[in-house]
């Protein structure tokens, strides 16, 4: 059911944990649905230099955050904000229906990590909000 | 591979499966011709009858086959309603029950049949005073699970039968999980239907039966030839169900002997866990619980990623969350007996069978601390926790 870049990324994570001092910290989801992912960004001149997640959630939960950690390390916000959730589904050789979810969940954490950012550091900007039509939870 | 997932199936054993060979193909007659090799099949099937009735202590006459335990809870339900309407519309059954059950008794509800679900305890019993209690003067049928297949919870199927009787209402129990597990007389338990299904006590897939005590007013399932003395149609699936009287009545001897056995594993699992796993909650009744059940709820985690982690381990179980069911809510049961939605994503179900061993129970008690401990450091939920 899983491809094998899923079972890669869920049985060997990348970038989990928190960043002290973070320069955003951005969480979605809720326990109801059974997701919840926290994302820890490190910002410098506009670029994100690290980044950390934490996710309670089922295996597509997990693969999908580490490989959305893994493709906005390293990019500047605007880069990292590109990012949809087909991207990191695409990175993972695609998953089941029922988890593309877990892959929109993964988009807004990283959103919702800048838009932390920006609130934070003073930044009058506001990110566009994702919609996730794939299921009816709240996210 | 350990296999810790009886509840979900079994393999079929091998003496089963030497009786069931030939039915294949030297015995392939069908069982409705006159002739020699038609003869045999139908004495196979004679045969497999009376195992079945020996296994649940009724006459052979009253064990009809079907195509798996589903089919038999579909038929139970909807051909007891359907056949008894002009007495009334209303049915009793739990919150609990399996999805054979609830979505049949679902589609009656549209089909103008009013359903009663009874709320269980916290340990999933279902109280014989609320089953009284719901009774009205149309309710036709009480169906209530023998023991559930989740938590294992045995249910007071003896006191639900006596209240059935006393009320002259029909009682219908889903069998499936209880077969080879528990004893069980029909007649003494004051059960009127009973399903069953071969693949869950060492029998084939594809192969059930359900128990219709005689009288009972039931509509036919499958319109067609004269099977099942024309109540359920359609040429038999003979060899499957020479695997699944053949196994029955190995899963039915000396019950009290094989379950104890299968306890002791599951008591060292359930004891284990409770001592060593922090934040953790064993799911079902303490002690009135299907032989090879156990199951635990860990908090800050999902199911799906210990399921995932076990499997890299080579072990086999089961899990309650939302993520193996397709559905973002996780299992009726566990909200049933009152879990947060965050907990019961947490669930685990290790089903302990007759083949299991206690090495194969310290290999999953070895690795399973590690699996929740690595998921717990990857949770924000967990974090809260230790900030606290």
């Amino acid at each position: 059911m899983y491809s094998e870049k899923v079972m890669d990324h869920f049985s060997n994570p990348r970038n989990v944990g928190e960043i002290e001092n973070a320069d955003g910290v951005g969480q979605v989801g809720n326990s109801k649905c059974g997701d919840i992912m926290k994302m820890y960004i490190k910002v410098e001149n506009d670029v994100i230099v690290d980044v950390k997640f934490k996710t309670f959630g089922c295996g597509a939960a997990i693969a999908t955050s580490s490989m959305a950690t893994e493709l906005v390390k390293g990019k500047t916000l605007d880069e990292a904000l590109a990012l949809t959730n087909k991207a990191v589904m695409e990175a993972l050789d695609g998953l089941p229906p029922v988890k593309v979810h877990c892959s929109v969940l993964a988009e807004e954490a990283i959103a919702a990590a800048v838009q932390n950012y920006y609130d934070t550091h003073g930044i009058d900007k506001q990110v566009a909000k994702s919609h996730c039509d794939s299921c009816n939870c709240e996210h | 591979m350990i296999y810790f997932d009886n509840a979900a199936t079994t393999a079929v054993k091998k003496e089963v499966l030497e009786k069931m060979l030939p039915y294949f193909s030297e015995n392939y007659g069908n069982a409705s011709s006159i002739y020699t090799i038609g003869r045999t099949s139908a004495a196979a099937i004679a045969k497999a009858r009376e195992q079945v009735a020996n296994a649940i202590g009724c006459k052979s006459n009253e064990v009809y086959f079907t195509g798996c335990g589903s089919e038999a809870d579909n038929w139970a339900i909807k051909g007891v309603a359907f056949a008894n309407k002009s007495k009334g519309k209303h049915i009793i059954t739990t919150a609990i029950e399996h999805h054979a059950v609830l979505h049949t008794c679902q589609y009656l509800e549209k089909h103008g049949f009013e359903v009663t679900y009874l709320p269980v305890d916290e340990y999933g019993k279902v109280s014989p005073e609320a089953v009284k209690n719901a009774i009205r003067e149309d309710t036709i049928l009480i169906t209530v699970m023998f023991a559930n297949n989740e938590i294992g919870t045995i249910e007071p199927i003896a006191e639900i039968g006596e209240i059935a009787k006393e009320h002259k209402i029909l009682f219908h129990t889903d069998a499936v999980q209880a077969i080879g597990a528990v004893e069980i007389d029909v007649n003494k338990l004051g059960i009127d239907l009973l399903s069953l299904s071969g693949h869950k006590f060492g029998g084939p897939k594809g192969v059930g039966a359900l128990y219709i005590k005689s009288g009972v007013r039931i509509d036919n399932f499958m319109h067609g030839g004269a099977q099942e003395k024309t109540k359920r149609a359609g040429t038999e699936n003979l060899a499957g169900i020479v695997g699944l009287g053949t196994a029955i009545e190995i899963a039915c001897s000396n019950i009290s002997e094989k379950a104890a056995k299968i306890a002791k594993i599951r008591d060292y699992i359930i004891k284990n866990i409770s001592e060593n796993i922090p934040y953790s909650r064993l799911n079902g009744h303490p002690t009135d619980r299907l032989c090879g059940n156990v199951n635990f709820s860990f908090e800050f985690i999902e199911g799906e990623g210990m399921l995932l982690h076990l499997d890299l381990n080579g072990i086999a179980a089961s899990s309650g969350s939302a993520c193996t069911s397709g559905s973002l809510d996780p299992s009726h049961v566990l909200l049933a007996i009152g879990l947060p939605h965050g907990i019961a994503h947490g669930s685990l179900r290790i089903s302990v069978g007759d083949t299991n061993t206690m090495e194969e129970a310290d290999k999953l008690l070895e690795i399973l601390p590690s699996i929740i401990q690595k998921l717990r450091d990857m949770s924000p939920l967990y974090e809260e926790i230790k900030n606290k």
